[in-house]
């Protein structure tokens, strides 16, 4: 079984989750959205107990979850942070910001800092092209960006 | 019906076909093969994948923009189709250069060269070079499990496999995973097959068009074992591979080859050549006399006796309820399958008889199955370590050694199987086709029950090709309600049913692969022609006619088994060395 | 509780029509005067803009502070803030408005919202530091009706977005808002009536095809089933496209009218809205809406008292931009992988649950309410012959005003860059602009006097899409931004049919091959006919226009190309691979500054002396030319 064993009262908010949603695997994309609410991800015991809940392998769990980049299976950093690849975003230099968030880092995309504080992320369009290059770090947005801005915002972060 | 028809022009052809007809199935009625890959529709069965992905089969249809699949394209009134125009075949070309760019190149060392639908498309499409050669590669995994090797770099992501194990089976064990480029087919969590719900019902084998997905060869052990003259190597054949053997020797679907496979055999080095069939008229013997045991004492009250009893000799449909009906696991017959109570036979009962000691003798069978190389494996069919039947042999494999050993099977002379194992009945034969197992029951439990001599002895109406199937036996008097299912998602249907207690069958006869174990996973590869599966059918129940017995009980050697060893059906003795018990696997 | 009826609506229209007047009557006034309380105006409001790019610069605590200041004034009774959907205007923002004289304030902070308070609304003074100004001639705009970038936009789609406060129906209500489906609900229209007022009108699905709406609802009509469904396609995943969301967050009541309308229209009973996850505003003010409609008794079971029963649910998209195909979208919202599936049959054959669904984006459906109130003949007179009303279109890249602009049919691309766009951004020189996001081309300088419609657009390479409209001036190298648009697009295939799985990516190779100097020009010829394979044989929408950027960049920019493969060099100075930086010994000063900030300790030099970059370590991050004073790096 999965080598994260997860909390009883987890197990039972899953499942409350998929209860409210009638057990209907019709609306797994919905349950995934709030089971991912609870930790921030979605690791495979969550996803057995979907399945099993839902009477549906665990493949087709797995396999809608690693289709949607919005779910994932890895913890987020304390401080998540995506980075705008929208076109407004990449004609505004995008690539730059990145390219530095990755060298300060350390990390690749998809990745967290080894002390869980970081996280990195592309996403497309934040509809903020108005500020474009944007980033955002949690809920807060980041604009009007360059490279050199990287560091001191880094640094402010605890 | 007149009216339902849709005219239209295909090449040179103008014709009429049903509403509905694809121009897949349109050409093929004026002779036009249009190439596929991803597309297998085995009719007469539920095995069907159309995703319309491969995007081999396009053809110009005037007035369309792009070019249309054939294989999922309707033809429409007054449709104009081109099926080989260059701007047809360069597309075929390059999507076939694409896939080929994503794909090892690795066809010399590959077992499924010479039966590769990809490798043929590259011959067919006159592909001299790789124009993309040089791209990356997705990454994928690799294993080897008891039954099957899975190599999925070599994966086209045609999705048959997943049809067939998700809709067909409903074992889900494999799905699509990711997306995009680093699309690929994998169990849950991308883990091995051992870790998942996988039957080894060998399905997704049987389909696959490359060679993502083959058995795991014993060739070279078996060649090993016979060269070893401290061994004592014997071999058992089951019923279905008789009836399909022939075609990797180029004869035509349905010649049954039992004589020149037993040649084949002896020439190949068995010591001795036997037959599945006698340990399936064995079966009938045990699952017969529980079938009746619990039906009456069921009928007498007794609830803890549970109807509707199951059959058992199916590999992968134990593993199916093991996996997903672990709290049914009292409903099957505890009869051990053919092959196991074979191997139990052939190392205690003749072993003995022979003088040779258990750790000598090898038993090697040759099955239809690739779930029996999982069943070999199990260890409660081990005697301190050492395997009732050592290994098995799929149809593919056998076939390969017999052609590897220089010997032209469809020359070889018949020749007769060695007593006592080779001894059978035409019920043993039927095994082979779903609702064998429950007709030859059928043939033993009425005359056993009421003394009397049947006058037809085929129940036609266990016989089939529907995958689920209902009937009512007279038994005498006694409606015998009896139900036979071949398909894995057919027996969850059944399944389901007894769980919820809606179930009023009595007997059920289940086999995990449509058509029985003609059909099995290890069997000479199909490639979607159903007319193959029903000629091994028929040519199953016409070896079964040509029998001089045709009734289990009536082998005479079954008879002295018995009278010699096992005492009667059910015995103490028949318990351990035939009957088995079950495990819950659920994940 | 008591069964809203038509005439509660009505009643309820006339008492909310009130506190819309101010902003009504400002629509009509264009003199310069500025209102406030002490020169006699007795009721003003303020609209602060709430759309995701505004709140992304705390326009919420502009409002705040805005309140707060209003309060300490002791004037809420005659002030109010309404904090409305999007200006369109993105790039000035935070955006506010003062109702009644239509002052324009743009880059509000926070800590103006006193100033604004006392000196604007209480002393009759505009901020003149916070008002526009107008990049052609450097002078103050004092409202909104002399802005260039307002002037040349009709808006249908967006007529209440930036106007009325989102979370509040009345205000919906009070512009006419489900009047027509009051009408409908009380047998004035039919059902047919509805449809063939749509088809009258000409709309077009504004999603990407173009598909005529009114025949996709008639389709959908036609077929007999028990169950049918509404679905409004909200997943919009063009990088660098916003109007949908921005529709759904400054307007959801204008597509709740048109699903409902449509649910009458073709017999379907049930809606759903397929929206991304990441636009959590546009969610929440749906909800809002939603919940809202259903407790007035303008959706759920009985509408109006009429019988008719409609109910909304929301359905999350999970960030696959295939979802955006109809069949894809479907089958996400079935729980399944987004991968499209052969049509025919088509949505209103066979879509949601295997039930006849007709699908339409946003914006088309913010279309449908005001096509029906107007009439098709009012929509249709907008707009060019195949093409009608208007589109909305999200301007971004190198442009001076960055926004959410709404232009008649048939404009042309100049007067969109130009007039509404105010130009290319630092006075560069305009190279393109590239239309239909990664479906999409690259139109160029030659396309600036097409008219935009769906036929044109198709006809110069490129598509409408659902409106990203991405300018692109000389420092944009094109090779860069087809590989941009197709590594999106290998990212986001389903990956379901093999030429968009491997076709895509061996273009995206070959692509990367060319910006890092080795390509060679048979991988030009190989781009082109891989680019037109796919295009031939893709399974959906998506995968067949998947080619297009690369396709329309190499036909309108080939010498670009070619300057990649056989000079190995990038014109627009943009493929780092080809890149050399230098440092002018001439200009520069011997500051430190480069070589402290060079994250590749590239750099060496001693103080006031000139600096040298080695070109081993230089890792071409740009860094040094962003930190140089004096403009002493050389990029060649």
């Amino acid at each position: 079984m999965a080598e994260i064993r997860l909390a009883c009262n987890i197990v039972s908010q899953v499942e409350a989750i998929c209860d409210k949603y009638n057990n209907d695997p019709g609306e797994l994309i919905n349950i995934l959205h709030e089971a991912q609410s609870l930790q921030g991800y979605i690791p495979e015991e969550m996803q057995r107990v979907i399945a099993s809940k839902l009477d549906i392998p665990a493949s087709r769990v797995y396999g809608v979850v690693t289709f949607y980049t919005f779910f994932t299976m890895n913890p987020k950093g304390r401080h998540p942070i995506s980075v705008c690849m929208g076109t407004a975003c990449y004609v505004r230099g995008a690539e730059k910001i990145l390219d530095e968030l990755k060298r300060r880092l350390g990390i690749d995309v998809g990745e967290t800092t080894p002390d869980g504080k970081f996280s990195l992320d592309c996403l497309r369009c934040v509809g903020a092209c108005g500020l474009a290059p944007v980033i955002m770090i949690g809920e807060k947005v980041y604009g009007r960006l360059q490279a050199a801005d990287i560091k001191n915002i880094l640094d402010e972060l605890e | 019906m007149e009216e339902n028809k849709i005219n239209l022009t295909i090449d040179r052809h103008s014709l009429s076909v049903p509403e509905g007809t694809t121009i897949l199935e349109a050409a093929k009625l004026v002779g036009i093969d249009i190439p596929t890959l991803c597309h297998i529709d085995l009719k007469g069965t539920c095995v069907k994948n159309a995703p319309a992905s491969c995007r081999v089969c396009v053809v110009e249809v005037q007035g369309r923009r792009n070019l249309a699949p054939a294989c999922s394209t309707k033809c429409t009134e007054g449709m104009v189709v081109k099926t080989s125009t260059l701007r047809v075949m360069n597309a075929r070309k390059i999507v076939t250069e694409l896939l080929l760019s994503d794909h090892p190149n690795e066809c010399l060392t590959c077992p499924k060269s010479g039966d590769c639908e990809l490798q043929n498309l590259a011959l067919r499409f006159n592909i001299r070079e790789m124009p993309f050669n040089g791209g990356e590669l997705s990454l994928r995994k690799r294993e080897t499990t008891a039954s099957i090797v899975r190599n999925m770099d070599k994966c086209i992501f045609c999705r048959r496999c997943e049809s067939v194990c998700n809709e067909v089976q409903t074992v889900g064990a494999l799905g699509a995973i990711r997306r995009g480029f680093n699309t690929t087919i994998a169990p849950a969590f991308d883990k091995m097959m051992t870790e998942s719900e996988c039957t080894y019902c060998g399905q997704c084998v049987a389909v696959c068009p490359v060679g993502a997905l083959t058995e795991r060869d014993h060739t070279n052990k078996l060649l090993e074992d016979l060269s070893d003259p401290d061994k004592t190597v014997i071999v058992q054949t089951a019923p279905a591979v008789r009836a399909a053997l022939g075609e990797e020797f180029g004869m035509a679907p349905g010649t049954i080859v039992t004589g020149k496979m037993v040649t084949a055999l002896r020439e190949l080095g068995f010591d001795y050549v036997f037959d599945t069939d006698f340990a399936a008229d064995l079966t009938i013997m045990e699952e017969g006399s529980e079938i009746m045991e619990r039906l009456e004492n069921h009928l007498h009250g007794d609830k803890s006796m549970k109807l509707p009893i199951l059959t058992s000799c199916c590999p992968a449909w134990v593993n199916f309820f093991e996996h997903y009906f672990p709290d049914m696991l009292d409903i099957p017959s505890t009869a051990r399958s053919p092959q196991q109570m074979f191997g139990s036979i052939a190392k205690t009962y003749w072993a003995e008889k022979m003088g040779i000691p258990r750790e000598k003798l090898v038993v090697v069978s040759i099955m239809p199955c690739l779930a029996k190389k999982y069943e070999c494996d199990r260890p409660e069919f081990k005697t301190n370590g050492n395997p009732d039947v050592d290994y098995s042999l799929s149809t593919r494999e056998i076939a390969r050694l017999i052609k590897r050993s220089n010997i032209n099977l469809a020359n070889l002379p018949d020749s007769e199987f060695d007593m006592p194992l080779g001894a059978s009945t035409g019920a043993g034969v039927i095994f082979g086709a779903s609702g064998g197992v429950m007709e030859a029951a059928l043939r033993s439990v009425y005359e056993l029950h009421t003394g009397k001599k049947l006058d037809k002895i085929e129940f036609e109406s266990v016989r089939g090709t529907e995958g689920l199937r209902k009937a009512t036996v007279d038994i005498d008097g006694f409606p015998l309600k009896v139900g036979i299912a071949h398909g894995l998602g057919n027996a969850r249907k059944l399944l389901n049913e007894i769980r919820a207690g809606h179930s009023d069958y009595h007997v059920i006869e289940i086999m995990a692969c449509p058509g029985g174990c003609i059909g099995g996973g290890g069997q000479p590869i199909h490639h979607g022609d159903s007319s193959i599966l029903k000629a091994r059918t028929e040519a199953i129940y016409r070896e079964d006619c040509g029998k001089e017995r045709r009734k289990s009980h009536e082998n005479p050697y079954i008879v002295k088994l018995y009278e010699e060893y096992l005492g009667k059906p059910l015995s103490e003795k028949a318990h351990a060395l035939l009957h088995t018990h079950y495990f819950n696997k659920q994940i | 509780m008591t069964k809203f009826t038509i005439s509660d609506l009505e009643k309820l229209r006339i008492n909310a029509a009130a506190t819309l007047t101010l902003r009504e009557s400002s629509n009509t006034l264009t003199s310069g005067i500025c209102c406030s309380l002490s020169t006699g105006t007795p009721k003003m409001q303020i609209l602060v803009c709430g759309g995701t790019g505004c709140k992304a610069s705390s326009s919420h605590t502009i409002a705040d502070n805005l309140k707060s200041a209003i309060e300490r004034e002791n004037a809420a009774d005659r002030v109010e803030v309404i904090t409305t959907g999007c200006f369109g205007f993105c790039e000035k923002g935070p955006v506010v408005k003062i109702i009644p004289d239509n002052t324009f304030y743009v880059h509000v902070k926070p800590e103006d919202a006193d100033e604004i308070v006392r000196e604007h609304i209480l002393g009759g003074k505009r901020v003149s530091r916070l008002l526009y100004t107008d990049p052609k001639d450097g002078h103050a705009v004092s409202d909104s009706k002399h802005i260039d970038f307002y002037r040349k936009q009709v808006r249908i789609a967006l007529r209440n977005c930036g106007f009325i406060d989102p979370e509040n129906i009345d205000e919906y209500i009070a512009r006419d808002g489900y009047r027509v489906l009051a009408e409908a609900l009380s047998g004035k229209r039919s059902p047919k009536d509805i449809i063939d007022e749509i088809k009258k009108s000409g709309l077009r699905g504004r999603g990407g095809g173009g598909f005529p709406t009114g025949l996709k609802w008639e389709l959908t009509a036609k077929e007999k089933s028990d169950i049918k469904y509404v679905v409004c396609n909200a997943d919009e995943g063009d990088p660098g496209a916003f109007m949908d969301r921005s529709i759904m967050e400054g307007d959801p009541n204008s597509i709740i009218e048109a699903m409902t309308l449509c649910g009458y229209a073709i017999g379907a009973n049930k809606g759903l809205v397929y929206i991304r996850a990441e636009y959590p505003l546009a969610i929440q003010r749906l909800r809002t809406a939603i919940s809202q409609a259903e407790n007035y008794g303008l959706l759920g079971n009985d509408i109006l008292g009429s019988g008719f029963d409609f109910n909304i649910e929301i359905r999350y998209g999970a960030g696959a931009f295939v979802c955006g195909e109809e069949t894809a979208l479907i089958h996400s919202m079935e729980g399944k992988r987004g991968e499209p599936t052969l049509k025919p049959p088509f949505p209103a054959q066979s879509g949601y649950k295997g039930k006849p669904t007709n699908v339409n984006n946003v914006e088309t459906l913010a279309n449908v309410p005001v096509i029906l109130q107007r009439g098709a003949e009012w929509f249709a007179s907008i707009g060019t012959e195949k093409s009608k009303g208007t589109k909305v279109f999200a301007l971004a890249g190198k442009i001076n005003n960055v926004g959410l602009i709404e232009v008649p049919m048939g404009t042309t691309l100049r007067e969109v860059i130009y007039d509404i766009g105010g130009g290319i951004k630092n006075g560069k020189k305009f190279k393109a602009v590239q239309t239909g996001g990664p479906s999409g081309g690259c139109l160029t300088e030659k396309h600036l006097d097409t008219p935009i419609d769906f036929d044109n657009l198709i006809a110069a390479g490129s598509m409408m899409g659902s409106g990203g409209m991405i300018v692109m001036d000389e420092d944009d190298c094109m090779v860069s931004v087809a590989r941009f648009y197709l590594d999106f697009t290998v990212e986001e295939s389903c990956g379901k049919c093999v030429p968009c799985r491997i076709g895509n990516k061996r273009m995206l190779e070959i692509l990367n091959k060319i910006t890092e100097g080795k390509g060679t020009m048979d991988d030009l010829k190989m781009l082109e006919t891989l680019g037109r394979t796919i295009k031939d044989t893709a399974l959906c929408g998506l995968g067949q226009t998947s080619p297009n950027p690369v396709l329309s960049t190499l036909e309108n920019f080939y010498d670009e190309y070619v300057a990649h493969v056989k000079k190995k060099e990038c014109p627009a100075k943009q493929c780092k691979a080809l890149l050399t930086y230098a440092i002018n010994p001439t200009k520069c000063m011997g500051c430190n500054l480069c070589a402290k900030h060079c994250p590749a300790e590239a750099i060496i030099g001693t103080t006031r002396k000139p600096h040298i970059i080695i070109p081993e370590k230089c890792i071409r991050c740009g860094m040094c030319l962003s930190r140089c004073k004096f403009n002493a790096i050389v990029v060649c």
